[in-house]
């Protein structure tokens, strides 16, 4: 017999009010994990997805849904711009590399991302198996496309139209996987990259199974073969700091391009999302005071009913200290346990949402890892509970033993 | 082993108690009598260390206990000093040999494979993992008698223990805690109005008398 054993045997005697505090805490907890967690690997993802892309030129609209859809590849693209334009627009000396995307098309929701190999290398992207891409209609898979859909190197699909699933096939000609990519912990792993003359073939209505043979351009943009081509957009890199000052001011003001610069969108994006986060936040904290006067109220009651229990210790030899002790232990398990679990919760609860949203924004979030920040949580419960606890243990502090036992 | 001298105690309101002085040695019984609310109860939590009185000294084993700092006290009274109330008092949300071991345990004592051999002696060793609320009356006072012997006390106080208890089941209890106290050398008081135990106890206190007008018992 022990301390924490006596405690832990009076909160099993009420196992209803003791799991009832502890699910009420571990909600509140679990939702500030989800958050903690969805922020810090959110943000990580986003700064990662974003690295060495300091501007993106598209098409006008808003500039928040032009980096949405050519950097993190989530949101609907703004339209395309003509090739011409945008040749001339990478010919300016503050840009030091631009790299061309064409999107458009996709396979069973994964997007179909038709490029240049600099794209493949501003990730560093390595190869599990096999190479890039070499002639139009050459595909490099990203690690989790790959093992979702279980193509291998060889295998062959057709993409249809559209950003989404569904939609008319493009059964005119098939894709050849060439390459898949080792896992990236960035927005390639989602991604199928070709060419950009795949994407650009692939909408012609003659087939000129010729020029399918022909090398693509490994790097720049390949040779206009027709009048019209056109590009979705491109991503930037900047010769030096001036270009952050007098590029976009440039750009935006050509009427039919618009530049947007990931790093502003996305803080601008945080800043909307933080509303909403910092909502859910108050939320959890009520629902984390709730549980502290749950386990108040509760322990306040019980102590009503124990203080026989309390004086019997002290004639058995316990003194005042130990039955203090003993009575802020009880808030302590109990809040531990329901720290514990609310972590645990968070984590499943995060893991549920992954799996539930694949192809969306929080695809590539990793419920197995664990911050430093859940340790201060778990203090907090535990403080919670302490303080919770402080009342009744100071009143069992209190108790007249001689009055308890024989009601005089 | 015990002594008290001119213990004086008042309620407030209420005319003060004084209790006469006693003196036994180990192994010596004691029967304290009075009507209820004569300060039976009142003198046994004094002789306990539970209430410190206005005046006077209770002395165990060479020890004045209310000279003690509370802690200490404590201590000492879960060590040398078995306490068998009237209502068995078992703490609820523990099983019967976890009430023995929490006895144990807060007196400071190893666990020393006593309990199981109190509670076959006491006939109720098939009781041990079960819920306290689970036991009959009888059963109950029984594993109280056994919570107040596993640590071998010196001083072995009874209050009322017969009270709710048939006539079998009273003589058996008494013959209980004689025994018992015999056995481990221990001054036994027990404090009641119940007049069937009279016969078992030679040593008789009869207390409820005011201050001024007490009679002094020797012993």
């Amino acid at each position: 017999m022990n301390l924490v054993k006596l405690s832990w045997n009076y909160l099993l005697a009420k196992p209803l009010n003791t799991g009832l505090n502890i699910l009420l805490l571990s909600m509140g907890l679990a939702i500030i994990t989800v958050l903690l967690l969805m922020q810090d690997q959110f943000e990580n993802k986003m700064t990662r997805d974003a690295e060495g892309i300091d501007l993106v030129i598209g098409a006008k609209g808003s500039p928040l849904q032009l980096v949405l859809s050519s950097v993190y590849h989530i949101d609907f693209p703004t339209g395309n711009i003509p090739l011409d334009e945008a040749e001339s627009v990478s010919k300016n000396r503050l840009i030091k590399n631009v790299i061309p995307l064409g999107m458009g098309d996709n396979y069973n929701g994964y997007r179909i991302i038709g490029t240049n190999h600099d794209y493949l290398e501003l990730y560093n992207a390595g190869f599990r198996e096999g190479r890039p891409w070499e002639v139009a209609f050459e595909t490099v898979l990203g690690q989790e496309v790959a093992s979702k859909l279980e193509l291998e190197v060889g295998s062959r699909f057709v993409g249809s139209h559209g950003i989404g699933t569904a939609s008319h096939a493009h059964d005119e000609h098939d894709y050849i996987v060439v390459g898949i990519l080792e896992k990236q912990d960035n927005v390639l792993d989602q991604l199928i990259l070709t060419a950009l003359e795949s994407v650009w073939y692939t909408h012609d209505e003659d087939h000129d199974h010729e020029k399918f043979e022909q090398p693509v351009a490994t790097s720049g943009f390949p040779s206009s073969d027709q009048e019209g081509r056109e590009v979705t957009s491109l991503l930037v890199k900047y010769r030096n700091p001036i270009a952050a000052v007098q590029l976009p001011r440039y750009i935006n003001s050509r009427s039919s391009l618009q530049a947007a610069s990931p790093s502003f969108e996305i803080s601008r994006l945080f800043e909307l999302l933080g509303v909403g986060i910092k909502l859910i936040q108050g939320l959890a904290v009520v629902i984390i005071a709730i549980a502290g006067l749950g386990i108040f109220i509760a322990l306040y009651n019980s102590l009503k009913e124990r203080k026989y229990d309390l004086a019997v210790m002290r004639t058995l030899g316990a003194s005042k200290a130990t039955l203090f002790v003993h009575i802020i232990l009880e808030g302590f398990i109990l809040t531990l346990l329901g720290g514990l679990l609310g972590i645990a919760i968070g984590h499943f609860f995060l893991w549920l949402l992954v799996i539930n949203n694949e192809q969306g924004a929080l695809s590539g979030l990793r419920p197995d890892i664990f911050l430093a920040e859940e340790l201060w949580l778990l203090g907090i419960a535990l403080i919670t509970g302490v303080l919770a606890s402080l009342i009744p243990a100071w009143n069992a502090y209190r108790t007249d033993i001689a009055k308890q036992l024989t009601g005089s | 082993m015990l002594s008290t001298k001119s213990i004086q105690f008042e309620y407030t309101g209420v005319p003060a108690f004084s209790i006469p002085d006693i003196h036994l040695k180990a192994g010596e019984e004691l029967l304290v009598l009075g009507e209820s609310g004569s300060g039976k109860t009142t003198a046994l939590n004094i002789i306990a260390g539970l209430l410190k009185p206005q005046g006077g000294k209770v002395i165990i084993d060479d020890v004045d206990i209310y000279s003690l700092k509370e802690d200490k006290l404590d201590k000492f009274r879960g060590k040398n000093i078995g306490i068998i109330f009237q209502k068995p008092h078992i703490l609820s949300a523990l099983t019967v040999m976890e009430n023995l071991q929490a006895a144990n345990f807060f007196a400071g004592k190893k666990e020393n494979g006593s309990i199981s051999t109190y509670l076959e002696e006491l006939g109720i060793g098939n009781k041990k993992n079960a819920k306290v609320n689970t036991l009959s009356e009888g059963e109950a006072q029984r594993v109280s008698i056994a919570r107040a012997l596993v640590n071998q006390p010196k001083l072995l106080l009874a209050d009322e223990p017969t009270s709710s208890l048939d006539d079998k089941n009273a003589e058996a209890v008494v013959n209980l805690l004689k025994q018992q106290s015999k056995k481990l050398n221990a001054v036994l008081i027990i404090v009641t109005h119940d007049q069937r135990v009279k016969d078992h106890i030679e040593n008789h206190l009869t207390i409820g008398n005011r201050v001024g007008r007490n009679r002094h018992t020797e012993f």
